[in-house]
């Protein structure tokens, strides 16, 4: 079986997701063609030798629409050799992308593939592409579907973290992000981003909040409250009848921000980094998916973790350090909690809740904050887990050349 | 049973089901309908329709008769069944003529979707009819295109209320819902209004269809804007989530009509009306083949019916005469029975040991029919003729010549025999006499009167004003003569009778005492309390079986166990006897004690009542939990079995009383038809072998009756 390689990894910065966010006058394609242009520039690569470009986007309608990863290929001027796919595993895209790409390079069945993942939250609303699971009463009857905010709350009522917890576990996602954006840790994959006329509109994460404190956070109301008291609290609460309510302890500082952002890697087996004269970066060892309860949802990355570990015969102490997706803050806590795995590991340079996540390209993006980490400080083994809509739990492994 | 009257190329439809006490839409007059529509239809000297009825209704919906004999059928018969009454509506749609709805009067169901699918509707401004869907009420769904025409005429919003509860409105509320289009304060102005508009519209067609270019003939329109907005919008997607969760947190999911109505607007509305009619009939037949429908339709709507015209009343006692009463004791319920009964036009005589108790009592009403003045249901002259009815008195002489005597003092033989026989004096020579007891053997205390055969049970339930079932409990000498008297009295305060035989906590009482029972079983096996108080909301008990035994109080159960030990029909190892004596000696005494099962904050710090910590020492929790299923079964089977001893024992008469008795006394579910529907609707081989399993498992309580084997054994259940 063929190594899959990481030779290259860029990002856009992560531009707050509203109509006043830096990004928000850049199409979705532009901030994806721009990274394809990023890797093909600062390599000098041949992209006549990609065989495809996998983007992630979760919300693939409008002008997000009709396969934006093609669409991106050829606004960024790669040949039309060159093919492209848009996929959708939710919040685990643009990780999702990366493990095809490995599968395909270790398959033997392709060489070289760029992959990452778009999503403009400020242009196309996330929800708006419906979906049966979303609105099929049926379904929603019975398998209890809420929205994610009900199901982080769940999550932090059924385990015992407070508000004052959770919200403890924001600031400090907010100071590592800090320290990390002033150490210039994120400079090394991250570009600005430019306009039509090749002016710089952004080159740093806008949703930082270096100045958060715990006291600051408490004076904000719970999101999810008003929602739950409309029937969804009790919704979720029958599947779980050991619990009487919901604490709603998540709010806009403790959870992901929405942002614009997109990300791509340079995945490629040993033979093609050579022809190319690439050195590789990262192995890419493990990984793999898996389903989940569908209320609470988002308790997916420990089964994921332990299932990628266990089928490559790893353990949690073989992995040095993680990024598991801020989606909110009871997320990463519970990971840490149920799996035995010190902060000092997790999320070190921050994550969502301080940087944002664009959701087709979180996946991508938290994959090269990782192997960015794990150079800067001499470490070999890294892992990457994101929470998944529907239940489902992503997890991959990435091991230093 | 439609005459057809045509005047000035006008045809008049007037629906007359002259068989029915009503008119309905049943296997007779459904082809009638569509007769008389293709008569009209053909000719040619008809411009346009005008459907109404010769009677004081318009239609009051389909015959549930109908529905319930279809209970059952192959889903391809039901569902051809439901579409060719679909095809007769969407034929009134796309003839070409326009149809209009002249309703004069209460239009239900199906007899709404009639106007539906009319092309105009014109209500009588009559505040006594009421207009509305509501099938989901019996477990249904408006089958007839309810579902589809409704929210495309008014939107999903403006739907959703009528149809998931099945609102019923007056003409004005439904003009101002759109749900009709014009209103008419005369019959002749209605057809005048139903005439102009046909006048005005030579050619009708619905908003949800269109005139094919090609042929010229009328077709469903593709891409129909539903006013609102569409199912396909940020707002339809938050209505189908925000109105599934409302629906579920309502029913627990017990109740399948309503989410089958949210598909029906969910997937139907995303297509075009011909092939959402196709989909509401696919939901039609679910609903009208579940259990649930069967039940609802059973027990609470001909069940009901028929308990209240007095099913259970002796046949040969003529017509009784009740003017006045008398009732012993103005405490909760004596105050309560004087309202309800006032307020049926009876004299009250109430009597306390003091006047100022008495006048207590008497408050109660004042302070209901104030509430009522409020709320607009009550004026202030009306309810000042409902107070003075009662007379509050101190002597017993004040009830001379009473017809009837109800006896509401504390549950003490003794106390009771004395106001007994105080009062017997003064009543009417023929009158009866009545304890509102819920416990005590009625042969026993009959004991206390001069004419035993006149001596009943009549046992209310609390608050007298809101519980609309009264047990009625015959003794060994009790007359049919004043089993008569106790039903006319009931039905004259319009309650719900049911009739038990005597026997310790007759029937109510005692069987509602086997779901506290059982609860503290689960308790005592280590079961998390709250999950035991979670799954029996879950399964549709209104309280959890620890809630509701500190608000019936623990040392009331304990005294009451604590009489069947002595009597000997009770274990003294008794699961609820020993907890209840254990928690009455901590003086944790349930809800009047703010401490019992639960913990009751002070009302000023805005908390809500919580589980008892100390529940956890007392009953730790078992390092096993049982499923959720298998606390279901325990709370449901107990309950039933309990019933079914009571029925073999010959306390209860009939399975519907069982059934109503269950339903209205303590609330157990009416998806499941009432305790002995229950048996029906498991299946009477599997009711048995579940019961074995039980037991097996749980212990011998739950072993079957030797009845229940040889019922199962005939595959014969209770209906």
């Amino acid at each position: 079986m063929n190594e899959a390689y990481i030779y290259d990894a860029v990002r856009t910065p992560r531009g707050r997701g509203k109509s006043d966010g830096s990004l928000h006058d850049i199409q979705p394609v532009q901030l994806a063609q721009q990274v394809l242009e990023q890797l093909r520039d600062r390599n000098q690569l041949d992209t006549s030798l990609v065989d495809d470009v996998i983007m992630g986007c979760v919300t693939p309608i409008g002008e997000q629409g009709a396969d934006i990863a093609r669409t991106a290929v050829l606004a960024a001027g790669y040949p039309q050799s060159v093919a492209g796919v848009q996929i959708n595993r939710f919040c685990s895209s643009g990780l999702e992308a990366v493990n095809m790409a490995a599968a395909y390079i270790m398959s033997g069945q392709q060489e070289l593939i760029v992959a990452g993942g778009i999503e403009s939250m400020s242009r196309v609303a996330m929800g708006a592409d419906g979906g049966a699971m979303m609105m099929n009463p049926q379904l929603i009857a019975t398998h209890k579907f809420v929205p994610q905010g009900i199901s982080a709350d769940l999550i932090a009522t059924k385990y015992g973290y407070s508000r004052q917890a959770v919200d403890q576990f924001a600031v400090i996602s907010q100071q590592r992000a800090a320290v990390a954006h002033a150490d210039g840790r994120f400079s090394h994959s991250m570009f600005g981003v430019k306009d039509e006329i090749g002016i710089e509109v952004l080159n740093y994460d806008e949703g930082m909040r270096p100045d958060t404190t715990v006291e600051g956070l408490a004076k904000l109301r719970p999101s999810f409250e008003m929602m739950g008291q409309m029937g969804l609290d009790q919704l979720a609460l029958m599947k779980y009848p050991e619990l009487n309510e919901i604490n709603h302890v998540h709010h806009a500082g403790n959870s992901s921000q929405i942002v614009d952002g997109s990300a791509g890697i340079l995945i490629g087996n040993k033979a093609i980094g050579e022809k190319l004269g690439l050195k590789p970066r990262a192995k890419i060892s493990a990984f793999g998916v898996c389903g989940s309860e569908p209320t609470i949802m988002l308790t997916g990355p420990i089964p994921a973790t332990q299932k990628v570990l266990k089928r490559n015969g790893m353990n949690i102490q073989d992995i040095d350090l993680f990024e598991i997706n801020e989606a909110f803050a009871a997320i990463p806590m519970l990971f840490m909690d149920v799996l035995g795995v010190d902060h000092s590991k997790v999320n070190v340079n921050g994550g969502a809740i301080a940087l944002g996540h664009p959701l087709g390209a979180t996946g991508a993006i938290i994959l090269m904050t990782l192997l960015d980490e794990l150079e800067r400080t001499g470490k070999g083994t890294g892992l990457a887990s994101l929470c998944i809509g529907g239940g489902m739990g992503i997890a991959t492994v990435i091991e230093r050349i | 049973m439609i005459t057809i009257n045509i005047q000035n190329n006008i045809a008049v439809l007037g629906i007359n089901i002259a068989n029915q006490p009503m008119n309905v839409l049943n296997n007779e007059s459904i082809p009638a309908l569509s007769e008389a529509l293709e008569k009209v239809y053909t000719n040619p000297d008809v411009k346009g329709i005008i459907l109404t009825s010769e009677r004081p209704e318009f239609i009051a919906g389909a015959d549930l008769k109908m529905i319930l004999q279809n209970n059952g059928r192959a889903p391809e018969e039901l569902f051809k069944l439901s579409m060719s009454l679909n095809t007769i509506f969407r034929k009134m749609e796309t003839n070409g003529k326009p149809i209009v709805a002249a309703m004069n009067g209460t239009a239900l169901g199906g007899g709404y979707e009639v106007c539906l699918a009319c092309h105009h509707r014109v209500a009588l401004n009559n505040p006594k009819s009421i207009i509305g869907l509501p099938e989901v009420t019996i477990g249904l769904l408006p089958g007839g295109g309810g579902t589809q025409r409704l929210p495309r005429m008014i939107g999903m919003e403006a739907a959703a209320p009528l149809l998931l509860e099945g609102k019923r409105v007056s003409p004005k509320d439904a003009l101002a819902f759109g749900m009709v289009d014009q209103l008419a304060d005369s019959p002749e102005e209605m057809f005048q209004k139903a005439v102009e508009w046909i006048e005005a519209h030579p050619i009708a067609v619905q908003p949800w269809d269109e005139v094919d270019k090609k042929t010229g003939k009328i077709k469903a329109r593709e891409n129909f804007k539903v006013p609102g907005g569409n199912v396909l919008t940020p707002k339809g997607v938050q209505l189908m989530m925000g109105g599934t969760a409302m629906t579920l947190a309502k029913t627990q999911g017990n109740y399948p009509a309503p989410i089958e109505i949210m598909s029906c607007v969910y997937e139907g509305l995303l297509v075009n009306i011909d092939r959402g009619i196709v989909i509401e009939a696919r939901h039609f037949v679910k609903v009208a083949n579940s259990s649930v429908a069967k039940n609802l339709i059973r027990t609470t709507f001909f069940g009901l019916n028929e308990v209240n015209k007095g099913a259970g009343r002796p046949k040969n006692v003529p017509a009784t005469q009740i003017n006045s009463i008398g009732i012993l004791g103005a405490g909760m319920m004596g105050a309560g029975i004087a309202y309800v009964s006032a307020q049926a036009g009876l004299k009250v005589v109430l009597k306390d040991t003091s006047l100022e108790n008495a006048e207590k009592g008497k408050d109660y009403s004042r302070k209901l029919l104030q509430k009522g003045i409020e709320r607009g249901k009550m004026t202030a002259e009306k309810a000042e003729q409902i107070l003075a009815l009662i007379q509050t008195t101190d002597i017993y002489e004040s009830l001379q010549d009473v017809d009837l005597i109800i006896e509401a003092v504390f549950e003490n033989p003794s106390l009771k025999a004395n106001v007994t026989q105080e009062a017997e004096k003064f009543l009417r020579e023929d009158g009866v006499f009545a304890s509102n007891t819920s416990t005590l053997p009625i042969t026993e205390l009959a004991k206390a009167t001069q004419k035993q055969e006149n001596f009943i049970g009549i046992h209310f339930f609390s608050p007298v004003d809101k519980m609309q079932l009264v047990e009625i409990i015959v003794g060994k000498q009790t007359s049919d003569y004043a089993l008569a008297m106790a039903m006319d009295y009931v039905k004259k305060i319009r309650k719900t009778p049911i009739v038990v035989n005597d026997s310790r906590g007759f029937y109510t009482s005692r069987v509602f005492s086997t779901y506290t029972a059982e609860g503290l079983e689960l308790l005592r096996d280590g079961v998390n309390p709250v999950v035991i108080e979670n799954v029996a909301k879950q399964i549709g008990f209104p309280v959890g079986p620890l809630a509701v035994s500190d608000e019936v109080a623990l040392d009331l159960a304990y005294k009451i166990s604590h009489e069947s030990v002595q009597a000997g029909v009770l274990s003294p190892d008794d699961t609820a006897y020993l907890i209840s004596k254990q928690f009455t000696e901590m003086g944790r005494l349930g809800k009047k004690a703010k401490a019992g099962f639960y913990e009751y904050p002070d009302p000023s710090t805005g908390k809500k009542k919580y589980l008892w910590e100390g529940l956890s020492q007392l009953f730790p929790l078992n390092s096993v939990q049982p499923s959720a299923e298998d606390i279901k079964q325990r709370l449901f089977y107990r309950q039933v079995l309990e019933t079914v001893k009571c029925f073999e024992e010959g306390v209860l008469r009939t399975p519907l009383d069982a059934d109503l008795g269950s339903i209205f006394a303590w609330g157990f579910p009416a998806y499941l038809g009432g305790t002995l529907s229950f048996v029906d609707t498991v299946g009477i081989v599997d009711f048995v072998k579940e019961c074995d399993r039980l037991a097996d498992t749980y212990g011998e309580r739950f072993r079957p009756t030797t009845q229940l084997r040889e019922m199962a054994k005939a595959n014969k259940g209770f209906y």
